[in-house]
């Protein structure tokens, strides 16, 4: 057991980065100052997750966190954000649950161009690297979602595209 | 505002929910080419190609420019712009998250150590 005494100063945010790693994928990344096990702990407990997933300087109210962190549980956020009059439901299911390491879970609110994503929780002389990677079933589906323009997909948006489409079409039909 | 926003969203969603118009986009992201180029490479009247970077155009994902006879196709600013803005918007959102996190992860590194203190007693 280390002795070293710690002190009681505010933590040194550290830096987050996101980076487009490929035509279908992007990553973030993050340290934290304490052990994976206390990291994980804070994105698996719904009571600990729902107090940092929305964040109020973001505008952003949780109305409701449901999550089953297992292989094969489910999830479901419902979000309230003063631009949209409709909250915003994010849901998916856990395909895989590694205490302490890993976290893979699909986005399905988007139908079928939600992103995979993988969250590892790497320990490092008592820091924990997170690295959070989204992976887009094609290189659209990560460009529709870009040029949505939101980091989550509506099934509004696709309805509008049709009847766009149609307009669009006509007209460039008519010139 | 908003009306403008999304209809221009919706405008490039469009413009990109065609396979020959995201394989122009591809084909512009390599080097500039002009509508006569671009109906060869995609076995195309010059007609038809007309008409796909008319909506690309319009979704202000290609900029055209015309020299001479030849009409010459480049990729909008929009492309680029839009997925610096939005990467830069989804860090800021990510940001946030972790700093609330932070405090989260302080108050359990906290308890972990009170818990610690009681077990020793």
């Amino acid at each position: 057991m280390n002795a070293k005494k710690e002190g009681e100063s505010a933590p040194i945010k550290n830096h987050t980065t996101v980076e487009r790693r490929s035509e279908r994928e992007f990553v973030v990344t993050r340290t934290f100052n304490a052990p994976a096990g206390i990291v994980f702990e804070a994105w698996t407990k719904p009571e600990l997750f729902k107090r940092w997933w929305a964040p109020k300087s973001f505008g952003l109210t949780i109305i409701s966190c449901e999550m089953d962190v297992r292989t094969g549980g489910t999830y479901r956020f419902v979000f309230g954000h003063p631009v949209s009059e409709q909250p915003m439901a994010f849901f998916g299911r856990y395909i895989e649950v590694m205490p302490h390491s890993r976290l893979v879970w699909t986005n399905d609110e988007g139908g079928e161009g939600g992103a995979i994503t993988t969250v590892t929780f790497e320990e490092r002389g008592g820091e924990t690297l997170v690295v959070m990677h989204d992976l887009y079933p094609s290189k659209e589906a990560l460009d529709a979602a870009i040029a949505s323009g939101s980091t989550c997909g509506t099934g509004e948006q696709f309805e509008q595209l049709d009847e766009l489409l149609a307009t669009l079409g006509a007209r460039v039909r008519r010139s | 505002m908003v009306q403008y926003t999304t209809v221009r969203l919706n405008a490039s969603f469009a413009a990109l929910s065609d396979a020959t118009r995201r394989g122009v986009l591809e084909q512009l992201g390599r080097a500039d080419a002009s509508i006569t180029d671009l109906a060869d490479k995609f076995n195309m009247t010059l007609t038809g190609m007309k008409k796909h970077v008319v909506v690309l155009e319009q979704a202000g994902l290609v900029i055209t420019e015309k020299v001479g006879r030849v009409r010459t196709c480049k990729l909008g600013l929009r492309v680029l712009e839009d997925e610096a803005a939005w990467l830069e918007r989804y860090r800021q959102l990510w940001e946030a998250r972790f700093n609330e996190l932070d405090k989260v992860i302080e108050e359990l590194k906290r308890k972990e150590k009170v818990d610690e203190r009681k077990k020793r007693r």
